[in-house]
């Protein structure tokens, strides 16, 4: 029977067994659906192939959401990509994740990772590591495991819904997610996965959820973008040898007692933040008039 | 804990899985429990659902698991005016359901025979949903299994009856509910399952005795 409890177990698995996270996500998963290997990885390489349609639609959607509040930019930040402070792989990788959310905002397909409001990070993150730097398909399914076994702990000792644990828990999630893929793409060990999961969120903990006039819109499809970036550096710290003082368990937990402390205004409830401000107030009096 | 794709997936249309791709299977659920196509559809919600529900498109989510539709299908963002050319009726309403969960739906359908089912339910997030009334039954349904509900007579030896069945067809039965109205009068059965039962399977639960309706609703 394989099982981990947390990130730590999930990581001494792989160190024990000599094998990449994933190939114990992907026995774990086996062993609890009772599915084929092969069921298995063709599910994931299904989700691949829609969230690369996704970006491919995003970075040239100019459609507005049903809304109006978002749709556009995605477009315009993928053609900026070259002129930027960033660069073109780090920017095509917020457009890319923008473009997703936009998709999302316009009731596209889309895949939720881990939910849909924080669907563009982890696919943006892979996808410019595949246009970049030629990553195959292959590698970055697997690699989705990976993300998926940090999810899978994250959702079960703190949560990944917004409505429990503000943005920390959906975008905070993601953006641990993708920093595990990218940090195994780069031929990092397990404990540098778990390093990267531990930094990316600790500097996303606290983050509220307070989307305007109750939409998976604003903030939310820009702070995808955001969140992606994040995601990149926490995987070159990690990947640079630098560690999180604070293990990465540790910091689900606090993750976890914050997102519990949160009032309930600032947990997707539009009852404070962003969603009270005159703006906001006023935009949605004229959606729900 | 939950499995990978529950983490990365389902593959839905946006913007929510709790206000769409939830609202689709809330849909889809009733549209299976009422067993035929619905030409009348009426819909209360409650709570956030009513507050944002067409910022995030819950009413055409709604009717397009109404009409059959899936999470993933494109066809969602078009589903009143597909509702509206298949002569399916609907009309949406706000309600205050007090301590509900803030995402509930209450889907009164018509079906073409003048069939009627009235579905209570909430998307209780990530996409998964959780049905508690049908037709004044208290239930507890969530899809993830197909189900196999009788409508019966309450007295004695029916569920006997009903189960053996599904023993001698080697179904496992994963969770069970019996909830009544009044005692003696109708009751109903749901018996979720680790697979779909057959036709035959069916049939004989509805031929067993004082029982008056047995149907089966797939996963979703």
């Amino acid at each position: 029977m394989i099982n981990f409890n947390n990130i730590e177990e999930l990581i001494v698995l792989a160190e024990e067994a000599g094998t990449p996270l994933h190939e114990i996500v992907i026995k774990r998963e086996m062993q609890d659906s009772q599915k084929t290997r092969a069921e298995i990885m063709l599910s994931m390489q299904v989700n691949w192939q829609v969230m690369q349609a996704s970006i491919e639609r995003g970075i040239k959607n100019t459609e507005k959401s049903l809304s109006g509040l978002t749709g556009g930019d995605a477009k315009k930040l993928y053609a900026y990509r070259q002129r930027g402070y960033m660069g073109q792989e780090v920017l095509s990788a917020a457009a890319y994740a923008v473009g997703i959310s936009e998709v999302n905002a316009v009731m596209g397909r889309i895949v939720a990772c881990p939910t849909a409001g924080s669907c563009g990070i982890v696919p943006a993150a892979l996808y410019a590591a595949k246009m970049e730097r030629n990553v195959s398909d292959e590698a970055i399914v697997n690699a989705l495991f990976t993300a998926a076994g940090i999810g899978m702990v994250i959702d079960q000792n703190a949560s990944i819904a917004g409505a429990a644990g503000g943005c920390q828990a959906e975008c905070g999630t993601a953006a641990g997610m993708a920093a595990a893929a990218l940090v195994e793409l780069a031929g990092g060990s397990p404990r540098q996965i778990g390093n990267a999961v531990a930094l990316s969120i600790k500097n996303l903990l606290g983050l509220v959820c307070d989307p305007v006039a109750g939409l998976v819109e604003v903030p939310c499809v820009k702070r995808n973008g955001f969140a992606a970036i994040e995601a990149m550096l926490a995987a070159d710290m990690s990947m640079a040898g630098i560690d999180s003082v604070i293990p990465v368990d540790e910091v689900i937990d606090a993750m976890n007692r914050i997102g519990k402390a949160l009032p309930k205004s600032l947990r997707e409830t539009s009852e404070g933040g962003l969603a009270t401000t005159a703006t906001a107030q006023a935009i949605e009096k004229r959606i729900y008039k | 804990m939950h499995g990978v794709f529950d983490i990365v997936g389902p593959v839905m249309i946006g913007p929510s899985s709790s206000h769409t791709a939830g609202a689709v299977r809330l849909g889809l659920m009733a549209r299976k429990i009422l067993g035929e196509e619905a030409v009348r559809a009426e819909i209360n919600l409650h709570g956030s659902f009513a507050r944002t529900y067409r910022g995030h498109g819950t009413d055409k989510a709604l009717i397009a698991g109404i009409l059959g539709f899936a999470p993933e299908d494109e066809r969602i963002r078009e589903a009143l005016q597909i509702a509206r050319d298949h002569g399916l009726e609907f009309s949406f309403q706000t309600v205050n359901l007090e301590e509900a969960h803030p995402n509930t739906a209450v889907i009164y359908l018509v079906g073409r025979s003048g069939r009627t089912a009235r579905v209570r339910g909430a998307s209780v997030g990530g996409g998964n949903i959780m049905i508690s009334n049908i037709d004044g039954y208290q239930v507890e349904l969530t899809g993830q299994y197909p189900a196999l509900i009788t409508i019966h007579h309450d007295c004695p030896g029916v569920i006997t009856r009903v189960t053996q069945i599904l023993a001698h067809a080697a179904v496992n039965i994963a969770f069970m509910r019996v909830s009544r109205q009044n005692r003696g009068e109708t009751a109903m059965m749901i018996m979720e399952l680790d697979e779909e039962p057959a036709a035959a399977v069916i049939e004989e639960c509805q031929q067993a005795d004082n029982v008056e309706y047995a149907f089966a609703i797939p996963a979703i």
